[in-house]
């Protein structure tokens, strides 16, 4: 048998924007964890350029984005820009929060993979999360 | 409450029903799960019987309303005399906006004001600040300066209306505003009425907007305690408040044993500047969640009411009954509304407040049923508001007080609830206070745990939410057009702000910054130069950066 080890998953939980409703980041991190993935958690109020850099720094596969206060259609964006001039084209961005349908389409389009509102079950997270990250090479 | 021949009866009886009577009738229809608990994890039994409250001494521990340690609610009519202020949270996008809300609100019958502010003024930054990027007026009303606090006020008579800001690091920068306003308005400070939130200490482990690090964020807690106490008589300092605790993940026991522990900490500080506990005690103020198990619910605000009393008599030995008081707002709990079918939430929130009217609260914000989607459309407002009335005039609950006292559970579960709150305190008293346990992270854990433990239940269909984990369908209906904060708001706040600090006398500005770095260095009580700052037009963030660059940032202690 191979002895061939899966390398794990490493995630970046942040949020962005001044809101501190840390509680969905909180348990998400930990399902993640708990799922077997490696996962930094940002703490709160992280400027988009922090984000990126802490991705960058951590080589992280996924990015997953929490965000309740409305400023998400100035922020996401702003980050996504930043990810691409970085060169992470390859990381997969989430995002959880109070983000309205036509917000999510807008943020679909720019790259964001998923939008998980309330209610969504930390399974249906970390399947998303194990089916979505790109290999590495 | 009972002799003991009639409990030794019942108690024999009891054991015959148990034996008997039960398994017969379980034997044929097993119950739906082996174990009920409320929602905190309380285990319930099956049924309460008098030898559940054998312990109670009625007079002791429940006694007559408005009288020690009033269990039974703090005034001697309660509803009857006057229902509780039906008061509204609300602000968002200018303060011309939201100060048509607060019309709208005071026109369908609301009775007092409560402003909810946008994230960079609870952060105290002004709008065009770089951390501003984005949140203008997104989850509140913008307030920079003294100039947006005169709009949104604009028309409200200040005598007459009670207001309620929920704002804490700045807390002193908007009071000094309102202060502001009602002397423009010519009412008398005594006449000022409403609260501050003002509860520094529960941003570290709940609300998390800190600005300042514990010990002077504390500081400027109690600078508004002890202004107040000498200047603003009617006006409650401090709202010390559990709700935020309970949004976080805690359970309804750590939410009254943290908060109350809080309140400790407040009156302990408050003490050391001199003041004594009947000067100041009695405008203390407190703010709770109700949430979706209405007897644990009721239980958790009888309970509160009766171990402050005890608190306030016994350790800080008050003499004066009020300082025994403990005011109550209650806000049905956000974290249990749903994206999923919103209307449910309308019934959810009808039950969480009419759990905080038989507990018997003083103040009460009824959440809207888009809450989960978005900011709260006037249609949903107008229901919540709605909710309210129909419990106040139709349910009947507020006819007789405390009505479901004598109820062999929630006098059990009032126990209960204040026997495991006095645990806790007893632990956070012998961690040193709650300064140390913050610094030491065991609220912060101690809130995670709680709220991976319901989500883990829920995930597990161990907990029913309706909507969420059962019952649930493919296609959500909103009723209703969902409130959007255009992006003029931002443009037209930025307008305002340039003007004001066009328009204003610079050189007094400047010597305002200056006399407040001074006193803030010398641990003065800044309160009095805030006012005349404010006055000068000094904004919001001019303010809190001075404060900052000399108490410092507070470092948030990250544990997931």
């Amino acid at each position: 048998m191979s002895m061939k080890r899966e390398k794990k998953i490493r995630v970046v939980i942040a949020k962005p924007g001044l809101d501190s409703h840390d509680r969905g980041a909180k348990i998400v991190a930990r399902a993640l964890r708990d799922a077997g993935m490696e996962v930094i958690y940002t703490g709160l109020r992280q400027t988009p350029e922090q984000i990126v850099e802490t991705a960058l720094q951590e080589d992280v596969d996924v990015i997953g984005l929490s965000i309740l206060s409305g400023a998400h259609m100035t922020l996401f964006p702003r980050i996504m820009e930043l990810l691409k001039k970085r060169g992470l084209n390859d990381v997969l961005v989430f995002a959880g929060g109070i983000i309205p349908q036509e917000d999510v389409r807008a943020l679909k389009k720019i790259g964001i993979k998923e939008v998980f509102g309330p209610g969504t079950p930390t399974s249906t997270l970390v399947e998303f999360v194990r089916e979505n990250t790109p290999k590495r090479k | 409450m009972f002799d003991e021949r009639k409990l030794s009866e019942i108690k024999k009886a009891r054991q015959k029903w148990e034996k008997t009577t039960v398994p017969n009738w379980v034997g044929r229809h097993p119950e739906r799960k082996n174990d009920y608990t409320t929602t905190s994890g309380i285990p319930v039994k099956r049924l309460y019987t008098p030898e559940d409250v054998e312990s109670i001494d009625y007079l002791k521990d429940l006694g007559f309303p408005s009288e020690f340690p009033f269990t039974r609610g703090l005034h001697a009519t309660m509803y009857r005399g006057r229902l509780w202020t039906m008061r509204m949270f609300s602000g968002f996008a200018t303060a011309e906006q939201t100060n048509q809300r607060f019309k709208y609100l005071l026109k369908e019958g609301e009775t007092g004001l409560s402003i909810a502010f946008d994230y960079p003024t609870i952060m105290g930054y002004d709008s065009d600040q770089a951390m501003s990027l984005g949140e203008v007026g997104q989850c509140g009303v913008a307030v920079s300066h003294l100039k947006d606090m005169e709009v949104l006020l604009d028309g409200i008579p200040l005598d007459k209306v009670s207001t309620s800001m929920t704002i804490n690091g700045p807390a002193g920068m908007l009071l000094a505003m309102y202060v502001a306003v009602g002397d423009q308005q010519g009412v008398p400070r005594e006449k000022l009425n409403g609260t501050t939130q003002n509860d520094n200490l529960k941003e570290f482990f709940a609300q998390k907007l800190c600005i300042f690090p514990p010990r002077p964020a504390l500081k400027m807690s109690v600078d508004l305690i002890e202004y107040c106490a000498r200047h603003l008589p009617s006006w409650n300092p401090i709202s010390i408040s559990g709700y935020h605790i309970r949004e976080a993940g805690s359970n309804a026991v750590q939410e009254l044993a943290f908060t109350l522990a809080d309140g400790i900490a407040y009156v302990e500080s408050t003490l050391e500047r001199g003041l004594k506990v009947d000067n100041f005690a009695n405008r203390l103020s407190f703010f709770f969640a109700s949430h979706n198990d209405i007897f644990e619910e009721i239980a958790k605000f009888r309970a509160a009411r009766r171990l402050w009393a005890r608190i306030m008599k016994e350790r800080f030995k008050a003499k004066n009954p009020r300082s025994m008081w403990m005011r109550m707002h209650v806000q049905t709990s956000g974290c249990t509304l749903t994206a999923q079918q919103p209307t449910n939430n309308l019934i959810r929130v009808a039950f969480q407040a009419l759990a905080a009217v038989l507990g018997g609260t003083q103040s009460l914000h009824t959440n809207s049923f888009d809450e989960a989607l978005c900011l709260p459309s006037e249609e949903a407002v107008r229901a919540a508001l709605r909710t309210q009335q129909l419990i106040a005039h139709e349910s009947g609950a507020a006819n007789t007080i405390d009505p479901v006292a004598g109820s062999y559970y929630v006098e059990a579960l009032t126990n209960e609830m204040e026997e495991r709150a006095m645990k806790y305190i007893d632990k956070i008293d012998s961690m040193g206070g709650v300064i140390p346990a913050t610094e030491k992270g065991f609220f912060q854990r101690e809130i995670a745990d709680s709220a991976y433990k319901y989500q883990k239940e829920i995930e597990r269909r161990e907990r029913t939410i309706v909507g969420i984990n059962d019952y649930t369908v493919e296609e959500d209906w909103v009723p209703i057009d969902l409130l959007r904060i255009p992006p003029h708001v931002e443009k037209e706040q930025l307008a305002r702000l340039q003007r004001v600090r066009r328009e204003r006398n610079q050189r007094k500005v400047k010597e305002m910054l200056g006399k407040l770095h001074d006193e803030a260095d010398k641990n003065k009580n800044l309160m009095p130069t805030i006012i005349e700052a404010v006055k000068a037009y000094t904004t919001l963030g001019e303010i809190t950066d001075v404060l900052r660059s000399v108490f410092g940032e507070y470092k948030e202690l990250i544990l997931v």
